[in-house]
Parts: C-alpha cells; sequence; structure tokens
C-alpha cells in the first residue's frame, strides 16, 4: 500500500473516531447545533422587525438573513468542540500512542479536521433544513445550497485548525473550553448578525475588517440574494486566512509538543 | 421551624459553594464574562433597533442590562447544578447525603449558595453597564433588580439540582444550561413584547420569565411601580416554589 493510500486511511479512520465522539457525548454536539439553533430562533423572533429600519438591505425575511450567522456561529464553536476533544485526547494519553504509532504526525490533527468538516457539512444542512421549513428561501437555488454546505464545511476545518492549535499549545480541554466566549466577541465584532452599515461603533469599524464578516457574507449571499462570485472569493480569502493562521499554529504548536516529548 | 442547627448547616453549605470561587477564581471567570459579552455585543449588533417606533428606550444596553442580569444569575444557578453533578460523579454526594442535617437543609443550602454567587455577574454587569452610560434606575429599583436576580439564580440552582438529581452526570449540563437559556431569552428579551414577531411573541406572551424581566427592567426605563413589581414577584415565586418542590422531591428519592 502506498504511504499516500496509508494516511488516507488513517485520516478516516481518527476522523470516523472523532465524528462518532461528537455524537455520543452530548456535550459535544450541544454547542455546535443546540445552542446555535435557540440563538437563531429567539435572533429572528426578537429582532425580525428590523428589516423595517430604512437602511436594512431588500430580503425576503429577517431567518434568511440570520442562517449564515447561525451557520458561521455553529463552525466557530465545531472548531472549538475539535480542539477539547483533541485536548481530551492528549489528557488521556490516547495522541501519545497515535505518535508512537507509524503514522506522519500530521496525520493525527487532519483526521481531527476531516470530522470538524463533517460536522460542519452536518450543521449546515441542519440550519438550511430548519431555515426551509421556517419558510427561509434559498435565493440561489440547489447551486447555492450547495454552495453554502461547501463553505460551511471549509470554514469548520479552518476553525478546526485553530482549535487544534490550542489543543496542541495547551495540552488541556479546560484552557480551550475558556476561549468559548473570545467566539462571540469575534462574532459580535463582524456582521454575521447584523448588516455592517446598522452597527454601532466602534464593531462596524472593526467589522470591516474581520474575516469573519467576508466568511458570513459570502455564505449569506446564496441564501438572501442570490450568486455572487466576488461574496465567494471574498468568504474563501476569509476561511483562507483563518486556516493558515491554524494550520502554522497547529504545525508549530505539533513541533514544540514532540521537542518537549 | 428552622432550628439553629439548620440554619448552620445551611450557611456551611453556602461558604462551601463560596470557597470554590476563591480557591478556583478561574472557573467563575466564564459565569461573568459570558453575560458581560452578551451585553456588550448585543448592544453592537441590535443597538439600532432603538430606531423602531414603539421602542422603549433610545439606549439599546438599557433594554439589554436587565436581561444579562437574569442571564448570569440563571447560568450561575445552572452551574450549581453542573457542580452537584461533579459531586455526585466524585462520590462526595453520598457522603453528604448521610449527614444529619435534614434533606430540605441540603437542599436550600444548595440553591442559596447560587443566590450569593450571583452577586459577582451581577456586580459585574451593572458596573460595566454604569460606565457605557446605563441609566440608573435609582436605588429601589437597584435593589429589586438585584434581589429579583439572586432569587432567578436559586430558581436556575432548584433546576440544574434536578436534572442533576435525575441525570447523576455533568452530561446533562447542556440541558441545564438550554432551559436557563430558552427561559430567560425566549421572553420580550431583544424587544418590547410588541415588536416580537412569529412564535416568539406568543412563548414570551406566556413565558413567566417575561413578568420576571420586566419587573427588573422597569426601574432602568421607567418608574417603579406595584403594577409592574407584584406580576414579577408573583411569577418568581410561583417558578421557585415548583422547581425547588420538584429538586426536594428528587433529593428524597435518592436512597429510597
Amino acid at each position: 500500500m502506498s504511504g499516500l493510500a496509508a494516511d488516507l486511511r488513517v485520516i478516516a479512520a481518527l476522523g470516523r473516531r472523532a465524528v462518532n465522539q461528537a455524537f455520543r457525548r452530548p456535550q459535544f454536539l450541544a454547542p455546535i447545533v443546540v445552542f446555535p439553533t435557540l440563538f437563531l430562533a429567539v435572533n429572528t423572533g426578537g429582532a425580525g422587525r428590523a428589516i423595517d429600519l430604512p437602511s436594512f438591505p431588500h430580503v425576503h425575511g429577517f431567518l434568511d438573513f440570520q442562517l449564515a450567522g447561525s451557520m458561521v456561529q455553529s463552525t466557530m464553536l465545531a472548531g472549538v468542540s475539535a480542539g477539547i476533544s483533541l485536548a481530551l485526547d492528549i489528557e488521556i494519553g490516547f495522541i501519545d500512542r497515535l505518535i508512537a504509532a507509524p503514522v506522519r504526525r500530521s496525520v493525527i490533527v487532519l483526521g481531527r479536521l476531516v470530522a470538524t468538516m463533517v460536522l460542519g457539512a452536518l450543521s449546515a444542512l441542519w440550519f438550511l433544513t430548519v431555515g426551509l421549513i421556517f419558510g427561509a428561501h434559498i435565493q440561489g437555488g440547489v447551486p447555492g445550497f450547495l454552495l453554502v454546505v461547501l463553505l460551511v464545511a471549509l470554514c469548520a476545518a479552518a476553525f478546526g485548525s485553530v482549535g487544534a492549535a490550542l489543543a496542541l499549545k495547551s495540552g488541556k480541554a479546560s484552557v480551550v473550553q475558556g476561549i468559548f466566549p473570545l467566539v462571540f466577541v469575534v462574532l459580535f465584532l463582524s456582521s454575521a448578525y447584523f448588516p455592517r452599515d446598522l452597527l454601532l461603533q466602534p464593531a462596524e469599524t472593526i467589522a470591516q475588517w474581520n474575516p469573519m464578516s467576508f466568511i458570513a457574507e459570502g455564505i449569506r449571499e446564496p441564501i438572501a440574494f442570490g450568486m455572487d462570485t466576488g461574496h465567494t472569493l471574498k468568504a474563501l480569502l476569509g476561511i483562507g486566512i483563518v486556516g493558515a493562521i491554524g494550520a502554522a499554529l497547529s504545525s508549530w504548536a505539533l513541533r514544540a509538543r514532540l521537542r518537549s516529548g | 421551624m428552622p432550628s439553629r442547627a439548620n440554619l448552620a448547616s445551611v450557611w456551611a453549605l453556602m461558604r462551601k459553594a463560596t470557597n470554590e470561587v476563591v480557591r478556583v477564581p478561574g472557573a467563575a471567570i466564564p459565569g461573568i464574562l459570558a453575560p458581560t459579552i452578551f451585553m456588550l455585543g448585543l448592544t453592537s449588533v441590535f443597538g439600532k433597533l432603538t430606531l423602531l417606533p414603539g421602542f422603549a428606550t433610545d439606549e439599546y444596553m438599557t433594554f439589554i442590562l436587565p436581561v444579562s442580569l437574569m442571564q448570569g444569575a440563571g447560568f450561575t444557578g445552572a452551574a450549581t447544578g453542573v457542580n452537584l453533578a461533579r459531586d455526585i460523579e466524585l462520590g462526595w454526594f453520598d457522603r453528604l447525603i448521610l449527614a444529619p442535617p435534614p434533606r430540605w437543609v441540603l437542599l436550600t443550602g444548595t440553591v442559596l449558595s447560587a443566590s450569593l454567587r450571583a452577586l459577582m455577574p451581577i456586580t459585574v454587569l451593572l458596573i460595566v453597564g454604569f460606565a457605557f452610560g446605563v441609566n440608573f434606575p435609582g436605588v429601589g429599583g437597584l435593589a429589586l433588580a438585584v434581589l429579583l436576580s439572586c432569587a432567578f439564580a436559586a430558581t436556575a440552582a432548584s433546576w440544574g439540582v434536578m436534572l442533576a438529581l435525575r441525570f447523576k452526570t455533568q452530561s446533562a449540563a447542556p440541558l441545564m444550561q438550554a432551559g436557563i437559556f430558552m427561559a430567560v431569552l425566549f421572553t420580550a428579551s431583544y424587544a418590547p413584547l410588541e415588536l416580537l414577531t412569529g412564535w416568539l411573541h406568543d412563548v414570551a406572551e406566556i413565558n413567566p420569565v417575561t413578568q420576571i424581566i420586566d419587573a427588573v427592567r422597569q426601574g432602568f426605563i421607567g418608574n417603579v411601580t406595584w403594577g409592574d413589581t407584584l406580576p414579577g414577584l408573583a411569577a418568581l415565586a410561583g417558578l421557585l416554589g415548583l422547581l425547588y418542590g420538584l429538586a426536594l422531591r428528587g433529593l428524597h428519592r435518592v436512597g429510597a
């Protein structure tokens, strides 16, 4: 068997294990599905009249606008959950056994990222289904639907790499868990939940530069407004920035962990 | 009539919970940080909702601060349930249940410890809120807001304890937190009742926590009146009585 095929088998096995782990432990799945869904329900019902504000963009309904925010929230929390799971694996010595096994070290992290990507895609399907049931329209049609699933899956993998970096550096689940509130800081300082022009300062200014705004707007476009290459490319750029930072930090943290023994 | 020994036991359990905060201060930070971030974040995001006709105030943080107080108190209460589940898993609860004090004393000490601990997020939220220009509700309004929030923490703790005794595992934590999340936010939390849309409007109308939030909020956006206070007090007393009763029933069933 070639090296690449062996690596892919290990990635698939580790990915399957991580997905099973998420479904068996409600504390891992709740942040990805339950809380973003509740938040979506509250935002839509509580701030639904926002579409009557003079400068709010013309949309079919506030739910259409909010879906992207919930998906981005879900992917960020999926990234943190992936980090927590990896840190727990470090705490119980599972990662040490993998390091001693004849597999490439990067494969250990890639297996976790593939699982996070799968969970991201499932989260996108969940939110799109919930949205359609409750009356949302997907302006981009079937291609728009598929594009959203793809972007959300990639976004989850990018945030998973950041979670993995934190887990590899700290080796403690409690430390990774501590960044949960920061997820919301990043989200609130972006256009994930509301149009940029309608945010209060300083959030409005920060949102102009926050990669999360590019990602959220790229995911929102096919749902609320229709297909747009420019927004898709910006979303991919945002995902690329987050993923590159996460990959660099993960690689550095893994090397540091291996050096320290 | 509670005896002196029972009151001493209640106080000892409250001190145990506060000792945890003193000895592991890092554990208390998320409970303080999360509602503060939500208050500042929701104001940044939804602040312009005050431009909608019919909004009760032109300062969104003034409107949302009472919700954050309830959220902070509620999550502190839910954390009490998580801590009890941890004590059950570690076996400490088995030793506690063998102690001489009656079970209502054990429960009262546990839920009142949540009220005491809730003072931390409440204090931080009020300081941050006033620093960002939230209207001062007057001494009476402030006292009422703090009192109701602390009592809500005890209510949430009863909910958490009930679930901890039912499931006996920390894995039930998301259920404890989700229950509080829904109770607090499925109300007129983001906007006045008449501006809510769809099913949330109907749910908020029948959710008793709406009355409690209205009672906490009244001093911040207007005057404190008996008309707004009494429904809040009645709703809180009803919820606390119900959940405390269910938690006590669960406690009596342990080892029965």
